[in-house]
């Protein structure tokens, strides 16, 4: 079995943002589709999971409203505002600027220059 | 939402938050039960994988950014609690706490207000002092005052500055009320815009009051204005009449205007006055100041000054020559107190350090007590920065109670305080309590705090939990060695001020037996001001002064009287060059001797002692040989081993010389403590039937009575008023004091330091008695087994005793040693700042150590005895 991958330090807020953009979400949902999307590469920490929700709400990048799922029962939905989806765009930029970089390196070809 | 909001609706998102996770639970539980668990499987699975629900909640309260205050209240909550529960320990260090603030705050106010507050004047940055100054030297330095021809040549050649001046004046108001001496001053016309003060009535002075010859016109105090006028505002446009002149009053100055601190009654245009000294470039009577213009900078100025003054020199060779014009920031007047207010600062300051050193002691033995629940909470979870910070809120919170307790104490304590300063403190009229002193006070409360605060809070253990809870009771040795480092210093600050206080104790008795050179009992003297028409005429000042000795002789219960120009132990004082040959001596080396006019009863009224020769007689006239007397310490430095009779000494009054005809003794003009350092000590007597005439009005301007009497000399005061005043009515007599007043006045701030710091070292000894018996107590409490067994192994209860005596006394020893340090160089302060001091005195050392190992040995006793009492089989059991 492929080992799991540690999430890197402070992408966990980036993921939560990203899937809050698909639309609102619970906390549950959102450590179901991380699990998912990631095909099981990515582990969530889900104790991390609910502070990191909280952090965002209080720093105005998502915005929670109590709804009723499907089975009936109240749930705590976050969604994005446009604070947040702000930051998103700047974050992935960001994060796929430093993807690539790390790719370009990774695919130098060993012994010698060219 | 705020974070304000967040903790207003703590109750809210605590249910959400509980909420939010039970959703999240029961959907993975149901997730999972649709995957086959079983339910109580996928129960635990649930909670397994989200990590333990109580510690997910706490990262998420953490995440609200709220909690330091939750727990701040939480903790100050719990404190609270505390502190209600042991009372007497709350009660012992909130006072402590609330003296050593409050004394520390009462001194950080009057500092404050006295020596750091800028001067209460608009814009103080940009006044400026000006001075002459001088390439020669005489023994009193060579900085002058500003001769009137310098400040018109000056004021008219720099740009930089807009210059005012002033000279003292003051003399007898005649009209309205009754006669009486008011201090004033002579001043150009825009002292007051200098200032930057308006008027409280009517107008300041206009640039053609300043003038030769324009109308008299006047500016009265607000104070002299409710006194003379009882606050009419038709006051304005009447006249008073001061040394004979008629003013017309044109304004009334502002409230508790004063310039310099000096509180002046009446002020009239400089350029009015016709005297001589106007035009004379020698008289150097002037202050001036000046205020820099707008945009000038204090270089330009002392630019402009200096070319100005190279100008004059060369113009003017005789009067100026090496002379220059000196600009300083004008700064208050308080060189005198300066010391003597950062000494006291000082001194309530190591008050604050003991009872902070007190507490810390009293807060370490309960956290050492506490050390097993500490560490149980810290097993169940709770962070050790948690447990520091809690340990500190409790400290924090004494601190702020007591400090807020100790400013009321200042607040009430300070007005007292400063009626019991002797003399006048300068700018007393500034200090107040302010939010500068608030800011100190909270300050220093939080400092103390943390001071006392942080080595019980530091104790919180760190790592081996387990051991912490299991060692408990033994392990003394290192807690004894921090407890013992606060008893030491506590001790070594007790032995600071108590040797402190000793030697200005000393110091004080020293002085007080000190023979002040005249006999200072029934002996009553006051400032005597003639009418300004007897003074327009020498013939007539003779006879009135006569007239006004014959009177005062003859009042029933005065022995004898006497004119004198300079009274022993009174602020004033004429010091004059003095040659023993006819040859100039150049200023530097010129030797200088105050200088008393008196007339011939002044020996029978002062009962100084006369050694040799005779004293004045009535025969000792204008007209007659020159004759002088000198006291025992001129007639050493001018004649060594000679006999002084008859020989002769050049003064500048009169070109002849004088005869010396007397030798008298040396009287402590200066006052107790200061005439033995004082720089001029020799002293010389001359007639005042011998002054010659054109000189008579000046010095007759400042002349004093004084009469012995039969028994309490203020018994005469009136009947002496009505001697003096005269057929006129109008001479009067101001400044009336007794002679015993003057001589316990000049010891005055000896005395006040000493009660001061007899006060601050009563209670440093009584706080470190306090801190080792607690301390004491607490230590030899921890060791009762220890105790038991070498009482089991065969140790008898005397030699308990010893090791808890021996214990004490190490701590004793250590502080003592450092104190003696510290009391050597408060001593060596003290001999810098107070006259008369001696820092070398042994004896007074060894008593003070003495009287403190005393008190802390005996409150170790107690302790002592209550170990040498121990059970060894109770002791044992309680293992």
């Amino acid at each position: 079995m492929q080992a799991k991958a540690e999430l890197p330090q402070g992408t966990l807020d980036l993921l939560i943002l990203k899937i809050a953009a698909l639309g609102p979400v619970h906390g549950y949902a959102i450590a179901q589709r991380l699990q998912q999307v990631s095909r099981d590469v990515v582990q969530v920490p889900q104790g991390s999971l609910y502070p990191a929700l909280h952090r965002l709400e209080n720093r105005g990048l998502l915005a929670a409203d109590w709804k009723q799922t499907e089975t009936g029962r109240e749930a705590k939905f976050y969604r994005l505002t446009r604070k947040g989806r702000a930051r998103l765009e700047e974050e992935s930029a960001s994060w796929r600027r430093l993807a690539e970089a790390v790719g370009l390196i990774l695919a130098l070809s060993e012994g010698g220059s060219q | 939402m705020k974070w304000w909001q967040r903790l207003w609706r703590r109750g809210k998102l605590e249910s959400d938050l509980e909420k939010e996770l039970r959703f999240h639970l029961d959907q993975h539980a149901a997730d999972l039960i649709a995957r086959g668990a079983s339910p109580e499987d996928a129960r635990r699975e649930a909670r397994r994988a989200l990590g333990g629900p109580e510690q997910v909640k706490d990262a998420c309260r953490d995440a609200r950014g709220t909690r330091w205050l939750e727990e701040l209240a939480q903790d100050s909550r719990y404190t609270l609690r505390m502190l209600r529960q042991r009372p007497g320990f709350t009660a012992v260090a909130l006072a402590t706490l609330a003296l050593g603030i409050g004394a520390a705050t009462v001194m950080f106010t009057i500092v404050d207000g006295v020596l750091l507050k800028p001067l209460p004047y608009p814009d103080p940055d940009r006044l400026v002092l000006l001075q002459e100054q001088t390439d020669w030297s005489t023994r009193s330095g060579n900085l002058w005052g500003f001769a009137y021809p310098n400040f018109t040549d000056c004021r008219d050649a720099v740009h930089s500055l807009e210059m005012a001046a002033w000279r003292y004046s003051g003399g007898i108001v005649e009209q309205p009320g009754e006669p009486g001496y008011i201090d004033g001053l002579e001043v150009t016309a825009n002292l007051f815009s200098i200032f930057g003060v308006a008027p409280y009535r009517g107008r300041a002075f206009l640039p053609e009051d300043d003038r030769p010859g324009a109308p008299p016109v006047a500016i009265v105090s607000y104070e002299m204005w409710h006194r003379r006028f009882a606050a009419d505002p038709s006051a304005l446009g009447r006249q008073i009449e001061l040394n004979g002149n008629a003013y017309t009053i044109v304004g009334i100055a502002p409230r508790g205007f004063r310039v310099l601190d000096d509180r002046i009654d009446i002020f009239t245009p400089l350029a009015q006055d016709t005297a001589p000294f106007m035009q004379n470039r020698h008289n150097h009577s002037l202050r001036a100041i000046a205020r820099l213009r707008p945009g000038a900078t204090l270089a330009q100025a002392r630019a402009e000054l200096s070319l100005v003054g190279r100008r004059l020199a060369a113009q003017y060779p005789v009067a100026n020559l090496g002379r220059t014009f000196i600009a300083d920031p004008l700064r208050p007047p308080v060189e005198d107190v300066q010391g003597t207010l950062w000494l006291l600062l000082g001194a309530v300051a190591l008050v604050l350090l003991i009872a902070c050193a007190n507490i810390a002691g009293l807060l370490l033995a309960r956290a050492v007590s506490r050390e097993r629940e500490l560490a149980m909470r810290a097993a169940l979870g709770a962070g050790r920065g948690r447990l520091i910070r809690q340990c500190l809120t409790e400290s924090a919170v004494l601190a702020v109670a007591g400090g807020a307790l100790g400013v009321l104490l200042a607040a009430a304590g300070l007005r007292p305080f400063l009626a019991f300063w002797p003399g006048d403190l300068p700018r007393a009229q500034e200090i107040a309590i302010d939010w500068r002193v608030l800011l100190f006070a909270v300050a220093l409360s939080l400092g103390a705090g943390l001071l006392f605060g942080l080595a019980p809070a530091l104790r919180v253990p760190a790592g081996g939990l387990a051991r912490a809870i299991h060692a408990g009771a033994r392990a003394v040795g290192g807690r004894a060695r921090l407890h013992g480092a606060f008893v030491v210093s506590e001790v070594a600050l007790a032995v600071v001020l108590l040797v402190s206080a000793g030697i200005l104790g000393r110091t004080l008795l020293r002085l007080a037996s000190l023979d002040p050179g005249l006999n200072v009992h029934n002996l009553l003297t006051a400032r005597a001001a003639l009418a300004p028409a007897t003074l327009a005429d020498p013939a007539r000042i003779r006879t009135a002064w006569d007239d006004i000795l014959d009177r005062a002789r003859h009042i029933p219960g005065v022995q004898a009287a006497a004119i004198v120009d300079t009274v022993p132990l009174r602020e004033g004082n004429n010091r004059i060059a003095y040659r023993t040959s006819a040859a100039p001596v150049p200023p530097d080396r010129q030797r200088i001797v105050s200088a008393t006019c008196v007339t011939p009863d002044y020996l029978r009224v002062t009962g100084i002692p006369l050694r040799s020769g005779r004293f004045f007689t009535s025969h000792d006239r204008l007209g007659g040989e020159p004759v002088a007397v000198i006291d025992e310490v001129m007639a050493r430095e001018a004649f060594g081993n000679e006999n002084p009779i008859g020989k002769y000494v050049w003064i500048d009054l009169g070109a002849d010389p004088r005869r010396v005809i007397g030798v008298v003794g040396h009287v402590r003009h200066w006052g107790a403590a200061d005439d033995s350092a004082s720089m001029v000590r020799a002293q010389l007597y001359y007639p005042l039937a011998q002054v010659p005439d054109n000189l008579l009005r000046r010095w007759s301007e400042l002349m004093s009575i004084a009469v012995r009497t039969g028994s309490d000399p203020l018994a005469v005061v009136e009947p002496l008023r009505r001697a003096v005043r005269g057929t006129g009515g109008d001479q009067v007599i101001y400044e009336i004091r007794t002679m015993e007043d003057l001589f316990r006045g000049s010891l005055a701030m000896q005395r006040f330091l000493m009660l001061l710091f007899a006060t601050f070292a009563a209670l440093a000894l009584l706080l470190a008695s306090i801190g080792l018996y607690g301390v004491l107590a607490y230590v030899t409490n921890r060791r009762v087994p220890e105790f038991g067994v070498r009482v089991a192994l065969g140790a008898t209860s005397g030699d308990i005793m010893r090791l808890v005596l021996w214990q004490s006394l190490a701590m004793l020893a250590g502080g003592i040693g450092i104190g003696l340090a510290g009391a050597l160089f408060a001593a060596h302060l003290l001999e810098k700042l107070v006259a008369g001091m001696r820092a070398n005195e042994p004896a007074t050392f060894g008593l003070m150590v003495a009287v403190l190992a005393a008190a802390t040995l005996a409150a170790s006793i107690l302790p002592a005895r209550r170990a040498a009492g121990v059970d060894p089989m109770q002791a044992l059991r309680a293992e």
